[in-house]
């Protein structure tokens, strides 16, 4: 048995190394890509342009306008002097959001115990930089509030700090750096696109160019085929994880916190998930068009959307919910970003492990089943 | 034009073989684009919450109390140690861990300041900072009431108000992810089917070896890729109606613009993406490898360069140039501007002429590279 698998993945490894464009395709555009899109993928939003319409012309609201602009999130780009000017800005996109701040603001202020209004209009057309744009904003408006009272209390000659103060932490990630937590999910993306694409291709090929047919009359069972087919392309993509492992380091300074040696064996458990997925849909399609046309479609968009890579599965309506279930790029980013961020061993994954393996046993079930269907009704 | 006919007949006898392949192309993308429309959400509704209250007092709940009374905080844990706090965020239970300190109502009564701990777990960062907001906000009100009641005790006038923001979202009043999500999800859907169809075109027939028959007939390569291309535009164009109908019915997402532009300009889409998997279709020497090049080189770099999920100009100036060559880059301009801003060609022609130049562009260098093949 041993023999008969070494002796097909041999064959499979002679092909590829044939290939030479394609071996180095598939070695280093992972890494280049990662190399590409890390700097890529980066929610922080900085230098936001903000233009101010100030109908008040008061001492505080000057003072509220200079806190906001000294920040490093806003950039000050421009005085408007009415609303068809408000309705410019945000149209021709010179502001991303624009600035309100009525005529009756430092009145109602210094009245006491009232709200006094201020209006940010925001740019929706990018709605998760408008969402982040209005927490700033919610932010500055709130330390401006206490600062406000601070100096209120101090003039009556109370000095005193507000009553509760929040301290937060950001365990992890101390400076919030999108980029941290978005390449473990770069990583999932990446490989489990490779692999499945890789080797659903590699074995539909046999079936298109009729040499499957040699091989089924061989005495090779199906399951040393199947290992000795996917075995050259489970080493590339080890491989192609140490790379990104390396360059990860290298340019985005992404470390393992935990252990190293659990990170490759979740990472060989992830792998053979997206090999058997490949496998299954080997057994399935009948040309490689189609084994194509399925693997991308099944992973590619699944993998960015539906992992929690960048979408929090959480807020996500409840049948959705199930719905991410489909991919094992879910449970590898969670395991990803337990390894390399929080730096916790097996106790906190296991779980994770235990549903990327039922994958492996239902793809290579269904396949076996199905394989076996088509071979005695050819 | 007889040729060219011809072999679009050929193409479309060639499809019709296939039948699992065109359920493929004209189902799967409306599955995904309901799946991944209701997915694609960036706000965080559920922050799951874990309090490690030492103080156990009247004051402590009131403030626990504020936290129930915003539905994003779900107050999962309610823990006795610090311990419990760090295994629950380790395990990823929750996001969250609020620490009120045992001296929490004294210090509040004598008037001093307490501290209050927020510990998250950032290996989310995105929903750790929005989270970090809502929290803010919680302490702040909270903080501010009681200054208002010692205040009212003590007689003295508070002169002095507060600023609330009043933010108003332009063009996507509600702030629905969803809006503008969903026309990214169908500029990414397109190009998909597109490339995924196009470039087999060529290569197909080199590795079956019927390239070779069609090369000795009189067929030009400018005939043999404009005959290829018309049964795929055909295919992309009766899929793009689908997609752009399944994105109105399902998702309610109405069309401020034109109707009539939107297609045009999705046309103009999509002959720039059947030109990428053509000329992927033209530099490759078997299917596998034209694959990997369409995943590889077309459609990963459509999905992180395109402006479609991390914005443009957050990324380093060389990136950004790169993206002027992701014809979905400007497609998200143009259909979030038609869907969202109501505006038109006056607006978008700029955008509209570089996907055309792109789509031109690449189409004549296939042809070129075919040309040079055949020679």
């Amino acid at each position: 048995m041993l023999a008969r698998t070494r002796a097909i993945a041999k064959k499979e490894f002679k092909q590829l190394w044939r290939d030479k464009r394609m071996l180095f395709v598939l070695i280093f555009f992972p890494t280049f890509l990662l190399a590409m899109f890390g700097y890529a993928v980066n929610f922080d939003v900085r230098n936001i342009q903000l233009a101010i319409y100030d109908s008040d012309k008061s001492d505080v609201s000057r003072d509220f306008i200079s806190n906001l602009s000294n920040s490093t999130y806003f950039e000050f780009v421009e005085y408007l002097n009415n609303d068809d000017d408000v309705r410019r800005a945000l149209n021709d996109k010179d502001a991303q959001v624009v600035m309100v701040i009525p005529e009756d603001f430092s009145e109602k202020l210094f009245r006491g115990e009232e709200t006094a209004k201020i209006q940010f209009l925001v740019d929706g057309v990018d709605g998760n930089t408008a969402n982040i744009i209005s927490n700033y904003v919610n932010a500055a408006t709130l330390a401006y509030n206490s600062k406000l009272q601070k100096d209120f209390f101090a003039q009556m000659g109370i000095t005193r700090e507000p009553p509760v103060l929040l301290e937060p932490l950001f365990w992890f990630n101390p400076n919030l750096e999108t980029t941290k937590f978005l390449i473990p999910g770069l990583i999932v993306m990446i490989l489990i696109v490779t692999a499945v694409v890789a080797v659903s291709i590699s074995l539909v090929r046999e079936k298109e160019r009729g040499t499957i047919e040699q091989i089924n009359v061989s005495s090779l069972s199906t399951a040393e085929l199947l290992i000795g087919k996917s075995l050259p392309y489970i080493l590339l993509a080890l491989v192609d994880a140490l790379f990104i492992l390396v360059l990860g380091y290298i340019l985005f300074d992404v470390t393992i916190e935990g252990s190293i040696l659990l990170f490759f064996a979740a990472t060989l458990v992830f792998i053979l998930a997206a090999t058997s997925q490949g496998i299954f849909l080997s057994v399935v399609a009948d040309s490689q068009q189609v084994a194509f046309t399925v693997a991308i479609l099944t992973t590619l968009l699944p993998s960015l959307m539906l992992s929690g890579f960048i979408f929090p599965i959480e807020s996500m309506p409840g049948i959705i919910q199930v719905v991410t279930n489909i991919t094992p790029a879910k449970f590898f980013v969670n395991i990803l970003r337990a390894i390399m961020l929080r730096g916790v061993g097996i106790e906190a994954i296991w779980t994770q492990l235990v549903y990327m393996s039922i994958f492996i046993l239902l793809f290579l079930g269904f396949a076996s089943v199905i394989h076996k269907k088509k071979l005695s009704a050819a | 034009m007889k040729t060219i006919l011809t072999i679009v007949r050929k193409e479309f006898l060639q499809l019709k073989r296939d039948p699992k392949m065109f359920g493929i192309i004209l189902i799967a993308p409306i599955l995904q684009l309901i799946i991944l429309g209701y997915a694609a959400n960036f706000d965080v509704e559920v922050v799951h919450t874990a309090i490690y209250d030492q103080d156990k007092t009247v004051t402590s709940r009131e403030y626990i109390d504020n936290f129930k009374s915003v539905s994003y905080f779900h107050l999962d844990y309610d823990v006795n140690s610090y311990k419990e706090v760090v295994d629950l965020i380790d395990k990823g239970k929750v996001i969250l861990g609020v620490v009120i300190p045992k001296d929490f109502e004294k210090k509040i009564t004598r008037k001093e300041t307490v501290r209050v701990q927020a510990v998250f777990d950032g290996s989310d960062g995105n929903s750790a900072t929005i989270s970090a907001g809502y929290v803010g906000g919680v302490t702040a009100t909270f903080s501010q009431n009681i200054l208002l009641e010692q205040k009212d005790k003590s007689g003295m006038q508070l002169k002095i108000g507060t600023i609330a923001p009043e933010t108003r979202v332009w063009y996507n009043p509600e702030l629905k992810t969803r809006v503008f999500m969903v026309p990214g999800i169908v500029g990414l859907l397109l190009m998909l089917i597109t490339v995924i169809l196009t470039s087999l075109a060529i290569v197909k027939e080199k590795e079956i070896g019927t390239l070779e028959q069609l090369m000795v007939t009189p067929i030009k390569s400018k005939q043999l890729i404009v005959g290829k291309l018309i049964p795929f535009a055909i295919l992309s164009f009766v899929s793009e109606i689908i997609i752009l109908t399944a994105m109105r019915v399902v998702f309610d997402i109405e069309v401020r613009g034109s109707y009539a532009f939107l297609f045009f300009s999705t046309f103009v889409y999509i002959l720039s993406t059947l030109g990428l998997g053509m000329f992927v279709s033209t530099v490759s020497k078997t299917q596998q490898q034209a694959f990997m090049l369409a995943m590889f080189v077309v459609m990963l770099p459509m999905i992180y360069l395109s402006g479609f999920a991390f914005p443009i100009e957050n990324m380093p100036k060389l990136l950004q140039y790169i993206t002027y060559l992701i014809p979905l880059r400007y497609f998200m301009v143009i259909i979030r501007g038609i869907i969202l801003k109501g505006i038109g060609f006056v607006d978008l022609w700029q955008e509209l002429l570089a996907m055309l130049t792109i789509g031109l562009g690449i189409l004549y260098l296939s042809s070129l590279r075919f040309q040079k093949r055949l020679k």
